[in-house]
């Protein structure tokens, strides 16, 4: 679990974060939601410890991340898995190599072990002949996979994803986003998603969190948030035509 | 203030370079790789200017000495002092800023734009040891590169000086072997450590702390190969100021 408390983050005089307290469960898909310069990103960044904050305080599992020492604040990090919202891959190595990076950097595993694991996790991202493509080789959605693989190689406890569906078809996209969900309650990891994707909402939000300027606007989950009244949520997630008949359509449901 | 800035952030990032070592295994292959593509991916063009350029210097010295009274031998000289004291560390250097600088800068500063840098920080790796570290290892054969700069500009000097028709080998040879102060070679060498550090670190700099996309990236390497000659000629003057002067 990550519980975050009163986060603030300033870029100079521009305010960023204005004060964000929450929390992401474990075994559960955590969504950060808001429009574009709503400061998800910056949130995340903060979260993963790549933007010092001036005010506030993260914990990982009780953990305060800032009153860490530098080890133990390296070991928390190798509990970390990360998908960046460009994949991140290392351009100068192939896809297995890529997968197998964590492995060669933070266990004593044999070579015949790491091959035994990134063929593993190849397998689950269902990229088992993709081990010699170099990245650059790959589309979209197979170098999305492949940093999820990379990713979990190592058995992450904390999943960060951004944005994971930019730029992938919708049928790519649901296809990340099912990958994810399993492997989140596969391996019972804190998994938490910077998202604008309103089909990642609705299919795995099983927290979801909005922000608005700076500000923590609403909390809830897919469910939730169909009934929920606060303007700025419904203004946002249902913005167009297609998610108004869906929410009409749930509620005439489940009236 | 924003020089003064970047001189401190220069020195801090060259302090964070040397904590929290990579892993050995993993950086020896790193530094295996910027041997091959700093060093011996320059070599083509270090041999290719080094011979013409020490042809050119003789063939200048052998036209302006007019004086019948001025032995021949003193072309061979005059190129070995040139090529040695000043063009193979210096004149090589700037170069080398030119094709390692915006090598190290462009492949850096894209590992910033593609957020790979964050992925390696999010990995809880020192990021700076990780990518400049080997650079800094893999530069310290760049002396090795200057000695083959040393050798083809003598060797250039050589060929247009017989071939051209300026002096006999004898003459040539004779004056290549005249007054020859070892520490002059030493003094080519602490110059050349010197300015292999200089060729890793500062385009590193440019690379590691850029900002924005695949356009800053080309501005980022230009700026980098501005810094790094002009550190370069800086350094070139106090570093003859303090070994040479009397």
């Amino acid at each position: 679990m990550i519980e975050v408390k009163d986060l603030h983050k300033s870029f100079g005089e521009n305010h960023i974060l204005k004060g964000v307290t929450t929390s992401f469960e474990k075994g559960k898909t955590n969504l950060i939601i808001g429009q574009s310069g709503s400061g998800k990103t910056v949130f995340l960044k903060c979260l993963l410890g790549l933007f010092p904050y001036e005010k506030g305080s993260i914990a990982y599992d009780g953990q305060v991340f800032a009153s860490l020492s530098d080890a133990d604040k390296r070991n928390l990090r190798a509990k970390i898995g990360m998908v960046f919202q460009g994949s991140a891959l290392f351009d100068s190595m192939t896809i297995a190599e890529n997968v197998m990076f964590p492995l060669k950097m933070f266990t004593k595993q044999s070579k015949s072990e790491m091959q035994d694991r990134v063929d593993f996790v190849l397998k689950r991202v269902n990229l088992e002949d993709a081990h010699n493509k170099m990245p650059s080789e790959a589309s979209g959605g197979m170098q999305k996979r492949v940093a999820i693989a990379r990713a979990i190689v190592n058995n992450p406890k904390y999943l960060f994803c951004d944005e994971p569906n930019s730029g992938l078809d919708p049928r790519t996209s649901i296809v990340i986003d099912n990958l994810i969900q399993e492997i989140t309650e596969e391996y019972n990891i804190t998994t938490v998603i910077n998202s604008h994707d309103m089909n990642s909402v609705m299919e795995i939000g099983q927290k979801i969190v909005f922000l608005k300027d700076g500000y923590k606007e609403w909390e809830g989950s897919k469910d939730t948030i169909f009934r929920t009244d606060n303007e700025a949520v419904t203004n946002f997630v249902y913005s167009s035509n297609l998610f108004k008949k869906v929410r009409k359509m749930y509620l005439e449901e489940h009236e | 203030m924003k020089y003064l800035h970047n001189i401190g952030a220069y020195f801090l990032m060259i302090a964070e370079v040397f904590r929290k070592p990579t892993k050995w295994s993993v950086m020896r292959t790193l530094i295996l790789k910027d041997i091959d593509d700093l060093i011996i991916g320059s070599l083509g063009i270090i041999a290719f200017i080094s011979f013409f350029v020490g042809g050119v210097v003789t063939i200048q010295t052998a036209l302006n000495i007019d004086n019948p009274l001025i032995p021949k031998y003193l072309i061979g000289f005059a190129t070995r002092q040139s090529v040695i004291l000043e063009f193979a560390p210096t004149f090589i250097s700037v170069i080398m800023a030119g094709k390692v600088g915006s090598f190290i800068t462009s492949s850096i500063g894209t590992m910033r734009v593609t957020e790979q840098i964050d992925a390696l920080e999010v990995m809880g790796l020192n990021s700076l040891n990780y990518l400049v570290f080997p650079k800094i290892i893999a530069l310290l054969l760049y002396p090795f590169a200057i000695s083959i700069a040393m050798f083809l500009g003598i060797l250039g000097g050589m060929a247009a000086c017989v071939y051209g028709g300026f002096g006999s080998l004898d003459d040539y040879i004779t004056g290549i072997q005249m007054d020859f102060i070892p520490f002059h070679l030493a003094y080519a060498f602490i110059k050349t450590f010197v300015f292999a550090f200089v060729l890793a670190t500062i385009p590193s700099y440019h690379g590691y702390y850029m900002k924005g996309g695949a356009l800053e990236v080309g501005k980022a390497s230009t700026t980098s190969f501005v810094w790094t000659s002009v550190v370069i000629i800086l350094l070139n003057y106090l570093l003859t100021q303090m070994l040479l002067s009397q």
